[in-house]
């Protein structure tokens, strides 16, 4: 579906992708991985017809500048950084909502179950949100649009557990042959969500591998973790995950999602030492 | 269409929702209602009276403000969109290239051009109801010259947005323009060549180019004014031309200036990079 062929873009000398190949399948979650300047955002800016390049770039056959708005109907797209839009809440919506051919109640619904209730900030400038408000609608604009294709720039950075595993849940429930592609800087914050990861360094791909997908997405896992002592700052991080404090101080439970288990046990990996005892059972 | 129109109206929301507006919107009413208090329009300065002399005022205080303002915040805002991330987003949304870029131009076009227009209406009203001699003529074809001279700066700004690679490039560019633009005013540069040397088709040339002194000639025109006011380049102008067909260049020429700068704008900005 999505084509790649020696891919090179530039920037006056400066080579950013170096003749880059790359064939995404329908059906492929895709983690794209990498440091600062390794090209992630630069290869997104390449699919979505926003930079010029050398080589090829085909989406469903369709070059991405010369058939820009019949590509772009069928991508969803998510920004690492939510853009500085003075405009109200309601007002996006609504040029998203007919710009993109969707409902406006379709994605009010979204960022309703991502734990965003539009109606009281629908006439509040979009800058005036906090981070993880405009991460919410953001992110409820992309998948309220239905598209085939969902590239997402760190979607998950500025969200609280319960809203991550909201959006597992929603991505989980999207049709199997939905290809997502989810840049981030660590494997860890979404390998849970792919079932192949590409990691680019200085414009090459450096790693491109399949990894196991038998993880369930809108799965929940019952967590119990007992520590031999009490641990001030994680407690603070446990309770912050939802996870609730027992009488003496030192067990903790709750639920978290299934697709966060690797960033939650790279938490706990941390007080690896006050450990005790860790319990995580699938509901 | 229905793309055009989506962009112009977010273009207008979002600009309306900016500090740059507001200050503009205040320069020019908070203008009207000093020329007002300060009794313009009784006062006999050169021979022009009543309303008239109000506008004639006006129209060369806005003939001074209008172009910064246009440039300096056109181009503040589409630079400073394209740094900050807002292009990034709103282009990836399936809006085609045409549609934003006219839509942006066209939006922008309604917030420049309104408060300037909305700023002489109350005057008229209050003007007609006082019982003055209300000058439909110049109001017409003043209404056509800021039409004009708005939408040529914005094709000006619109071609420095897109070639410019930060908001500060755009900036001094934009800047440098609108120095240079005054610098070539008549009684500025123009006036002083004139003295100097006799080139009168180059400055004839020079004159007939710059818009801002176009507007400036046409505008003065409007009120049969002395020709003591409008400078030696513009009287030789309108020795050769006539008054008819110079108020049809000072209509036509900026906005066939700032189409062909936009269009120049947007062949640039679809051509590369749109961020």
């Amino acid at each position: 579906m999505i084509e790649i062929k020696k891919l090179v873009k530039s920037f006056k000398k400066n080579k950013i992708l170096k003749e880059l190949d790359l064939s995404i399948k329908k059906g492929e979650k895709i983690a794209l991985i990498g440091s600062n300047g390794a090209g992630k955002t630069t290869l997104i800016r390449c699919i979505l017809g926003e930079y010029t390049y050398d080589g090829e770039v085909s989406i469903d056959k369709k070059h991405p500048r010369h058939h820009r708005t019949d590509v772009l109907k069928n991508i969803g797209f998510v920004p690492q950084l939510p853009p500085p839009l003075k405009m109200p809440v309601g007002s996006l919506i609504e040029f998203s909502a007919k710009i993109s051919q969707t409902k406006e109640s379709h994605i009010i619904k979204i960022a309703k179950d991502l734990g965003l209730d539009v109606l009281p900030i629908k006439k509040q400038p979009f800058f005036k949100l906090s981070g993880g408000q405009k991460q919410k609608l953001l992110i409820a604009i992309a998948l309220g649009r239905d598209c085939p294709i969902l590239i997402m720039d760190e979607p998950a950075a500025n969200l609280d557990p319960q809203a991550r595993a909201v959006l597992f849940k929603i991505l989980a429930q999207k049709p199997q042959d939905t290809i997502m592609l989810i840049s981030s800087h660590r494997l860890d914050e979404v390998a849970s969500l792919v079932n192949r990861v590409i990691e680019l360094d200085q414009g090459i791909i450096i790693l491109d591998d399949m990894v196991s997908d038998n993880v369930d997405m809108a799965q929940k896992l019952l967590c119990t973790l007992t520590f031999n002592k009490k641990t001030d700052s994680f407690a603070k991080n446990l309770i912050d995950w939802n996870l609730k404090k027992s009488q003496d101080g030192i067990t903790f439970k709750g639920e978290i999602a299934g697709a966060d288990r690797l960033k939650f046990l790279s938490l706990v990996s941390r007080y690896a030492s006050s450990l005790k005892e860790i319990q995580l059972t699938e509901k | 269409m229905k793309q055009l129109i989506q962009t112009c109206l977010l273009d207008i929301n979002e600009s309306i929702r900016a500090k740059w507006f507001l200050v503009y919107s205040l320069v020019f009413g908070g203008l009207m209602v000093m020329l007002f208090a300060f009794g313009l329009t009784e006062s006999r300065v050169t021979g022009f009276t009543g309303l008239s002399r109000l506008l004639i005022t006006y129209i060369q205080l806005s003939m001074a403000i209008m172009p910064i303002f246009v440039l300096i915040s056109t181009v503040r805002s589409l630079a400073g969109d394209k740094e900050a991330g807002v292009f990034e987003y709103l282009l990836s949304l399936p809006v085609s290239l045409s549609a934003w870029f006219w839509g942006k131009m066209i939006g922008r076009f309604f917030t420049v051009f309104i408060p300037v227009f909305v700023a002489m209406l109350p005057v008229i009203i209050i003007g007609g109801i006082s019982g003055y001699d209300i000058p439909w003529k110049i109001f017409f074809f003043y209404t056509s010259f800021l039409i004009s001279l708005s939408w040529c700066f914005l094709g000006l700004s619109m071609l420095i947005s897109t070639l410019a690679k930060s908001v500060d490039v755009a900036q001094g560019f934009a800047f440098f323009l609108w120095l240079l633009l005054l610098l070539l005013l008549d009684l500025i540069f123009l006036g002083l060549i004139m003295q100097q040397t006799s080139m009168p088709n180059t400055v004839i040339t020079i004159a007939l180019l710059n818009p801002l002194q176009v507007f400036r000639t046409a505008s003065m025109m409007l009120f049969d004014s002395q020709l003591v006011l409008i400078g030696p380049a513009a009287f030789l102008i309108l020795d050769t031309f006539g008054n008819t067909m110079y108020l049809i260049w000072a209509i036509v020429y900026p906005f066939i200036l700032g189409t062909i700068s936009a269009v120049i704008g947007y062949i640039t900005f679809k051509r590369g990079d749109l961020l």
